[in-house]
């Protein structure tokens, strides 16, 4: 078969592809592959499913019509076996091949796991689908857990240790770096919400790792216990492994394609290959604030980079030069931001400000270099955060109203008149 | 496609937006009902800020290329066929992703339903209520192009 727009993944990056393509153009032929037999939906959402917040249907991240009414074909639930560069063509599994114009690859990511004595393909869970997030409900259900353990003290790790909790299941977290969060938060952001979790009855175990699982003997599926690397045992009815997502990339074996850690792309999120794109958690997203290339595993990095692909693809010329480290999170209904760098570098003109009021668990941190703001942390204080990464994003000069950046009432009235009017005319990003 | 201009020269800081706004989002539609009889009142999503002697009132400004509805990760935030930003509290989770990206502050939270909360232009009555209200021209609803003001 042959189309005219071809789109790899089903979640964010893709969705936004194929509406930045169908904005443009409404008749081009346009299909979605995925191995996700499943209609769009947000594996973002996928903590508050499991701990019961939403129900399946909420899941979904557009409309029931959404495929019908932007006239997309999918290919649900089959798996890409080949990319064939040359002859601009995917090979599904069942040996089928979709010919292409333009393609957009949003594979994401696939959840890493790492060699450890004891683990089998049964006896774990990992925790970026629903697929996962039904398994874990269904061994929840069948009742019996009474202890867990999770690897990975990041966010998708702690989300799914909160949401273990709230089924009164005792939970401890192992997080082999020395304090949890420590990719999006600093020393005191990320103790701060280590407080909140022991808090709330999850222990946070830091600076270990899972040396061993024992199984039950009559049921290697059933994990007993788990060894720590200082060999503490933990006793464990569900382990959920969550270090991490690794771009998803096996069907780009032998092509051409510039791989780094991920795919690399232009600012167009144009791979080296004329007319092939990429953009998500299997690409590399340029870094304004770092100024390089890197893998940005973000829900709203995916859908812009996935949009602006759609824009090049469909002929519109648009660049993604605004990516960048950002997380909203929220533990036990606290809220946690961070955007940006999250530590001051060694070199460099860097000033910081912080402001930490332990009784209110409100804690603030913004780092600047000559007056640019490079980095935010806020804990427990978050309205309008969304102004200082805004200030990031248009490289505004803060010195005439730095005094009032720290504090809860900061707000657009503090701006310099000419760049608040700039702002209210919408010509800043 | 209309837009809301917010004129800081010559609003007084009454507050008139904030309080027809809630008006124009409580049940009964009535000024002293919506303040005085329901529970929990209507949240304004307008803001008065004020460093006297500035003040003006802020809303959300329906970008055409709204990065909150980029970022939104459960699908609530949504661009209507008029080009209006909307926001479906039943979809929504309260992750906050939109107010990390909104750089005009323009998003709230409601704390009790744990759900965001932003201007909807007032979509049910045509002109929205704070332009309406607004004694001094502060906000006026102007004509703009399909890529803003």
């Amino acid at each position: 078969m042959d189309f005219d727009y071809l789109i790899i993944g089903n979640s964010s990056g893709g969705i936004g592809g194929a509406e930045a393509i169908r904005k443009y153009d409404k008749k081009g032929t346009l299909a979605i592959i995925s191995d996700e037999p499943v209609h769009t939906y947000s594996r973002a959402l996928i903590p508050y499913y499991l701990k019961g917040n939403i129900t399946y249907d909420k899941l979904y991240y557009r409309p029931s019509n959404f495929y019908n009414k932007n006239n997309i074909q999918t290919f649900l639930g089959k798996k890409i076996i080949k990319l064939d560069v040359k002859s601009r063509a995917i090979i599904l599994e069942d040996g089928e091949s979709l010919n292409f114009k333009e393609l957009l690859i949003a594979s994401g990511g696939v959840p890493f796991v790492p060699p450890i004595k004891g683990l089998n393909q049964n006896n774990y869970f990992t925790f970026t689908s629903v697929d996962d997030a039904n398994k874990i409900k269904d061994k929840i259900e069948s009742g019996h857990i009474q202890k867990a353990v999770v690897l990975g003290g990041g966010l998708i790790g702690l989300l799914a240790a909160e949401a273990l909790s709230s089924f009164n299941i005792e939970v401890s977290v192992v997080e082999l770096a020395e304090r949890v969060l420590i990719k999006v938060l600093d020393n005191i952001s990320s103790k701060i919400c280590e407080e909140i979790l022991e808090e709330n009855g999850i222990r946070v175990i830091t600076g270990h790792t899972i040396s061993e699982v024992i199984n039950n003997p009559d049921d290697p599926d059933k994990i007993d216990k788990i060894i720590l690397d200082n060999n503490e045992k933990l006793d464990c009815d569900l382990l959920i492994i969550a270090i991490g997502v690794r771009p998803r990339l096996d069907f780009l074996k032998d092509t051409e394609i510039n791989i780094n850690r991920g795919i690399v792309v232009d600012n167009h999120m144009q791979t080296n290959i004329p007319g092939i794109y990429a953009c998500g958690d299997c690409a590399e997203i340029y870094d304004f604030i770092l100024d390089i290339k890197k893998l940005t595993p973000l829900w709203p990095t995916a859908y812009i980079g996935g949009m602006i692909a759609g824009f090049n693809m469909a002929g519109h010329n648009k660049e993604f030069t605004m990516g960048m480290n950002m997380n909203s999170m929220k533990f036990f209904g606290i809220p946690v931001m961070s955007g940006g760098l999250i530590e001051k570098p060694d070199d460099g003109n860097y000033e910081v400000l912080t402001r930490y009021e332990p009784e209110n668990m409100i804690y603030k941190k913004i780092i600047l270099k000559d007056n640019i703001v490079k980095g935010i942390i806020s804990v427990n204080s978050i309205d309008r955060t969304g102004i200082i990464i805004g200030l990031m994003r248009n490289n505004i000069d803060v010195s005439s109203f730095k005094a009032h950046l720290m504090s809860d009432d900061f707000d657009l009235i503090y701006f310099p008149r000419e760049i608040r009017n700039e702002i209210f005319t919408g010509r800043l990003l | 496609m209309k837009r809301i201009q917010i004129n800081e020269d010559v609003c007084i800081g009454c507050r008139l937006c904030e309080v027809w706004c809630i008006v124009a989002h409580s049940k009964s539609k009535d000024i002293i009902k919506a303040f005085k009889q329901e529970k929990p009142r209507p949240i304004a999503m307008i803001r008065v800020q004020e460093d006297i002697p500035i003040s003006f009132g802020a809303q959300c400004r329906h970008c055409p290329e709204p990065i909150c509805v980029f970022s939104c990760i459960s699908g609530a935030l949504y661009i209507d066929e008029n080009g209006i930003v909307l926001h479906n509290s039943k979809k929504c989770v309260g992750c906050w992703t939109c107010i990390l990206v909104c750089p005009y502050g323009a998003i709230m939270r409601n704390e009790d339903e744990k759900t965001a909360l932003k201007c909807d232009f007032c979509m049910e009555q045509g002109t929205p209520s704070c332009v309406e209200h607004c004694p001094n021209e502060g906000l006026t609803l102007v004509e703009v192009s399909e890529n803003g003001f």
